[in-house]
């Protein structure tokens, strides 16, 4: 039995019509219906910070949201964060810059997540950092880096 | 997870009597809900989504004290000028708990109905025996891995602990849960498990959070949270304590003190105990030190959370001689 619905989404400034069962999350939307892969799947529950994206410019887990619940929102993921062959948003520059990363299968959420951090003024010394920052987990374990990304990508941005 | 039907509530009226329909849950911020539906611990067949409703986000203080709409995101609760400076101890509790993330998502009324985190509750399918779950089940944390189990209010059916902090911060100050046209105090709100630890809250099929009250009190307003836990944030509290005084003109004796407790015990729990010795009593810290240890009586450990009963006196303590200095 299907239980497709129609719904278009507003992501990265284009609407896109798809048809999806009401359980489809947005982060499973954007991977698997819309071909964009930047958002990244980790836990799927809740916990890793990896599938971080805007909606309405605050940063949220798409893993917990569903797909039609973005529904009239404006959704920006780390494929919207600059257009393609324009200059790199300056937290994305900040990170290749301090090397805030090994493996990088969380930087776009910790991205994502630090463009925000910064936008709420939660980057205001390295403690701040780590706390706004704290719902990003990277196993390689590149905080110390990520922090001076951050922190520098801060001065650049204000 | 199971397929579900949608619905997008459009008034109050329609998410009420959609509420009552079987096998109907509401759907808000969705970080609760949407996790546990994954995990296998609930399966809706219909949801409900409320977060398009008008007039349930607005959070307000006056003299009386302040209204928070069940539907106002924690981040925004905590960062409020006018919580922070009537009721510190809740906008701490709230900056505490979770991540960034999911602050901007999960509203106050979802917030208070968060599940436990016990291992065997989450995991259906390794554990089927969770009187939580299916009641009558058994409970495996008993003789379980359950170093985050409480130590308060348990019963010999369910030794899992209630997680919000909010609720901690609530419970301390008398807060009421408005539910429509119904209140009930907080502190009825949250039930013991007893023999049904499936049921936890006052709330019946068909009602839905409407709105936070909490009274105003000197007590609230010189008020802090102090949360203790394995790593430094973004996790739950092994136990952590919201507690407000109000000193006599003296500035030494206390007039009232107000103390509630989260990671230890099975709901938000208010160490009355404690308040009640130190009420009268000159703040001073041996003499908080041995009120403190009030805060556990009657507490029962399984093994690996014996160490909460230590931990959690000490907890109070510091945090009565934290917001005692605020005073």
């Amino acid at each position: 039995m299907t239980n497709q619905i129609t719904i278009n989404l507003d992501i990265n400034g284009k609407t896109h019509a798809l048809a999806v069962e009401p359980r489809v999350t947005l982060l499973d939307a954007l991977r698997e219906h819309l071909e964009l892969t930047g958002t990244k799947k980790g836990c799927d529950q809740g916990q890793c910070g990896a599938c971080t994206v805007h909606v309405d410019g605050r940063r949220v887990l798409s893993c917990l949201t569903l797909a039609v619940q973005a529904e009239g929102r404006s959704v920006t993921t780390i494929e919207g964060l600059s257009a393609p062959g324009a200059d790199l948003h300056s937290v994305q520059s900040a990170f290749l810059e301090h090397d805030a990363f090994q493996c990088g299968y969380c930087t776009p959420g910790q991205i994502m997540s630090a463009v925000a951090c910064i936008r709420e003024g939660h980057a205001g010394s390295d403690e701040e950092i780590r706390e706004y920052m704290s719902g990003n987990l990277c196993r390689c374990g590149a905080y110390p880096h990520i922090v001076e990304a951050v922190r520098e990508a801060a001065k650049v941005m204000s | 997870m199971r397929d579900f039907s949608y619905l997008r509530a459009n008034s109050f009226e329609e998410a009420s009597s959609a509420a009552a329909m079987p096998a109907t849950m509401l759907l808000a911020g969705g970080t609760t809900l949407i996790d546990l539906a994954k995990c296998g611990v609930t399966n809706p067949e219909r949801l409900v989504d409320i977060t398009h409703l008008d007039g349930f986000d607005a959070v307000t203080v006056d003299a009386e004290g302040a209204s928070i709409g069940a539907l106002a995101k924690m981040s925004r609760v905590a960062a409020d000028p006018s919580i922070l400076e009537n009721f510190p101890a809740v906008s701490e509790a709230l900056w505490q708990a979770a991540s960034a993330q999911i602050r901007n998502m999960a509203t106050i009324g979802g917030n208070l109905l968060q599940r436990t985190r016990c291992a065997y509750f989450r995991d259906p399918a390794s554990f089927p025996a969770c009187n939580k779950r299916v009641p009558g089940s058994g409970c495996s944390a008993m003789e379980g891995v359950n170093r985050g189990h409480a130590v308060l209010g348990t019963s010999q059916a369910c030794i899992a602990t209630y997680p919000g902090d909010l609720a901690a911060a609530l419970v301390a100050f008398d807060a009421i849960v408005h539910l429509g046209g119904r209140k009930v105090a907080i502190d009825d709100f949250f039930l013991l498990p007893g023999a049904t630890p499936h049921q936890e809250h006052a709330i019946q099929p068909g009602e839905m959070i409407t709105a936070i009250t909490i009274p105003a009190s000197v007590a609230a307003r010189h008020s802090t949270y102090l949360k203790v836990r394995d790593r430094q944030s973004y996790e739950f509290a092994a136990a952590s304590a919201a507690v407000g005084i109000e000193l006599e003109a003296d500035r030494e004796t206390i007039r009232d003190i107000r103390i509630g407790l989260g990671g230890v015990a099975t709901k938000p729990w208010r160490a009355r105990a404690v308040e009640n010795a130190l009420r009268g009593k000159v703040l001073e810290p041996d003499i908080v030190k041995s009120a403190s240890r009030l805060a556990v009586e009657g507490a029962i450990a399984h093994g690996g959370n014996h160490y909460k009963i230590e931990l959690a006196p000490r907890v109070v303590e510091r945090a009565i001689l934290k917001s005692g200095a605020l005073a």
